[in-house]
């Protein structure tokens, strides 16, 4: 045999080889499985985004977990998936914190340990008893971040002087061109405001309740058309839409930091806040996994994580977050107003009461502000 | 061949047909049929506390048909399926009648291929294209600037609807279309020539009576499609007002009213029905119609 045809022979691998590796390949499958068995699913219901490896990617890696997300748009659509679902199907659930009290009366959150959290490094006093969260002094839901509603506009078509009122809304040169985020809630709250309800937007009387529903009406002609999250953002990227009802920077934040001329204030009538917190889901057996991630989320680096979401940010809720994220982006920090002493500082706006947190209406149901809704788009 | 035996083969090809048959009537058993009953059987069920529970009661029927925003939606949506039907019907008979007519089988065939080819890709994503072409600052509006005129708004209206509604049936209409041209034997055409008929006399009173089936049904596809659409009205026509299948959305979004948009399905189901067994009567209506 030439030494050539030697070489070739000793690239190929030996029968003895084969069996080899196929043995050891055989034998090492059990562990490669099991340490796929090992990954724990978590499933997540929540909005858009919270599920996506920028947030929980890695929490993920650290902890061999996989979260299994499935989003929805609004409270009441939340609620609606959760009372169709057998007990225990969500491990963990982000809510909007008017839709907690629901969840908790309808008995499909576990209670929490406040021990485990840290109430001791809010930035603010009311975030320690967030309405709601709480029945009793037993806690069933934890606050991760929240965001300010009011007017969002395209600066090309509105100055900031103008926004600073809702009228600018009804401004005739954006006719056609005013769009609404696809839900009653933010959009009827707004109105309220402006009819000068102010902190008692969502307890109208019928009377107030009837001048609501006239001043929405009156905003029609205006309308360009209603819109879901993908549709928001892109007519209000485009052009398209040049002032959005019902939204705040969850939206135009994204948008502006990809360049585009757009921006959301907060009125002189004053704004509204969402706000998103974590339950555990009832029945749930990764409880404490599920404790471990809202911990982690609510560490100076998962609440970094949330002001940085890629899908719409949120402002920090911890003392800690807030120097991380001034230590990390301070340009973020700077955008949003996440700055000790700066004018547009999200806890100086509530504590100037210029910030009521979002609800549920209280006289009416929400059936009745959802018929209203439909009569409304179809006006 | 003795009676028996003739019988015994009928009912051996009898047994055959129904065999071949079962597979076809199994499928509309568990995939429409099924679930068309249930739906109706889910518009008398109730909600309480978002969660449905099984009854008997006509509340939800009471609520959708007692109101006008029901009606206002039943309307727009009629409306917009018509003129779609109608739009892209004309529009698409002179390519079909092109295709049928004036080329050779081999551009036909190749002309049958890529009309199929955007059926490849997702129609939500051919919608958001349409999103980015039709805004006031993309291309349509760019070139129609260059001869100083516009910019037009034709996102978040009825035209935007319209060319979503197109691009979701215009394909299919065009091939629907000009296979049932095609099947025109030429010798009909001829003839109407030579009797002296111009080519408008010879499409009215020829190519249109015989192909009348074909351009009924394509028809029929293109109203159905439009009628139960929910991309391009929410899309490209901003929701504003909305159609049937976005009031489906509205209803079970908030507060998860399934038996009410199982009233709207319902009338949509009837409106169907009703449109779809008059066109197949009229397409059929005259013996040796095509």
């Amino acid at each position: 045999m030439s030494k050539k045809e030697n070489r070739g022979r000793s690239q190929q691998p030996s029968r003895r080889q084969v069996l080899k590796y196929s043995a050891a390949a055989a034998l090492a499958t059990p562990f490669i499985s099991r340490a796929w068995a090992n990954t724990v699913e978590i499933n997540m219901l929540a909005w858009y985004g919270h599920g996506e490896p920028d947030m929980v990617g890695a929490f993920e890696e650290a902890n061999n977990v996989k979260f299994k997300p499935k989003y929805y748009a609004g409270g009441d659509n939340m609620l609606g998936l959760i009372a169709q679902s057998p007990p225990g199907t969500y491990d963990i659930i982000l809510s909007d914190g008017e839709f907690v009290q629901q969840l908790n009366a309808a008995g499909y959150i576990e209670p929490l340990d406040a021990g485990d959290y840290p109430f001791d490094d809010m930035l603010y006093e009311d975030f320690t008893k967030f309405p709601g969260h709480w029945d009793g002094d037993t806690l069933y839901s934890m606050m991760l971040r929240f965001g300010h509603l009011g007017v969002s506009y395209n600066k090309n078509a509105i100055s900031e002087e103008e926004a600073m009122s809702y009228s600018c809304f009804w401004k005739p040169e954006i006719k056609g061109k005013v769009g609404h985020f696809d839900w009653h809630l933010p959009s009827l709250g707004m109105m309220s405001l402006y009819n000068g309800n102010g902190a008692g937007l969502w307890d109208l009387d019928d009377a107030k309740w009837e001048k609501v529903q006239e001043t929405t009406l009156s905003l029609r002609p205006q309308v360009g058309g209603f819109f879901d999250y993908g549709g928001t953002f892109n007519s209000l990227k485009n052009g398209e839409m040049q002032a959005m009802v019902g939204i705040g920077d969850w939206i135009t934040g994204v948008l502006e930091k990809d360049g585009a001329p757009v921006a959301s204030v907060v009125p002189k009538e004053g704004g509204i806040q969402w706000t998103e917190s974590y339950c555990i889901g009832k029945g749930t057996e990764k409880a404490d996994i599920v404790k471990k991630f809202i911990q982690y989320m609510l560490s100076p680096e998962g609440q970094v994580k949330s002001a940085q979401m890629a899908a719409y940010p949120g402002f920090c809720i911890t003392k800690g977050g807030r120097a991380l994220l001034n230590e990390v982006d301070p340009k973020e920090a700077k955008r949003t107003g996440q700055v000790d002493g700066m004018a547009n500082d999200p806890i100086t706006l509530i504590k100037e009461g210029r910030i009521h947190y979002r609800d549920i209406p209280v006289q009416q149901s929400l059936e009745d502000w959802n018929d209203f809704w439909s009569e409304y788009k179809n006006a | 061949m003795g009676t028996k035996e003739t019988e015994k083969k009928k009912r051996g090809f009898e047994t055959f047909a129904v065999v071949w048959r079962v597979p076809l009537i199994a499928w509309q058993t568990v995939f429409f049929l099924g679930p068309l009953l249930f739906m109706v059987a889910m518009s008398f069920f109730v909600v309480k506390n978002y969660r449905m529970r099984e009854a008997f009661e006509f509340v939800s029927w009471a609520k959708m048909l007692g109101r006008h925003t029901f009606w206002d939606a039943y309307g727009y949506t009629l409306l917009l399926a018509v003129c779609s039907t109608v739009i892209v019907s004309l529009i698409a008979f002179p390519a079909a009648y092109a295709l049928a007519f004036k080329t050779s089988a081999t551009v036909r065939r190749w002309a049958i291929f890529l009309l199929v080819v955007p059926f490849f890709t997702s129609y939500l994503v051919r919608i958001f294209s349409w999103y980015v072409v039709l805004a006031e600052s993309g291309p349509v509006n760019s070139v129609l600037g260059f001869f100083g005129l516009g910019p037009f708004t034709m996102l978040n209206t009825m035209f935007g609807t319209m060319v979503g509604y197109a691009t979701l049936t215009l394909p299919l209409v065009v091939i629907l279309q000009t296979v049932s041209l095609a099947n025109i034997d030429n010798r009909f055409i001829e003839a109407a020539h030579n009797l002296g008929c111009g080519a408008f006399r010879t499409i009215h009173a020829v190519i249109v009576p015989m192909a009348k089936t074909g351009l009924v049904i394509a028809a029929l596809f293109c109203f159905i499609l439009s009628f139960g659409d929910f991309v391009s009205p929410y899309y490209l026509g901003g929701s504003k007002p909305p159609t049937l299948a976005i009031l489906i959305i509205d209803t079970t979004k908030s507060g998860q009213q399934w038996p009410r948009a199982a009233v709207v399905a319902v009338m949509m189901m009837l409106t169907l029905f009703t449109v779809a067994f008059s066109s197949i009567w009229y397409a059929y209506r005259k013996r040796g119609s095509r």
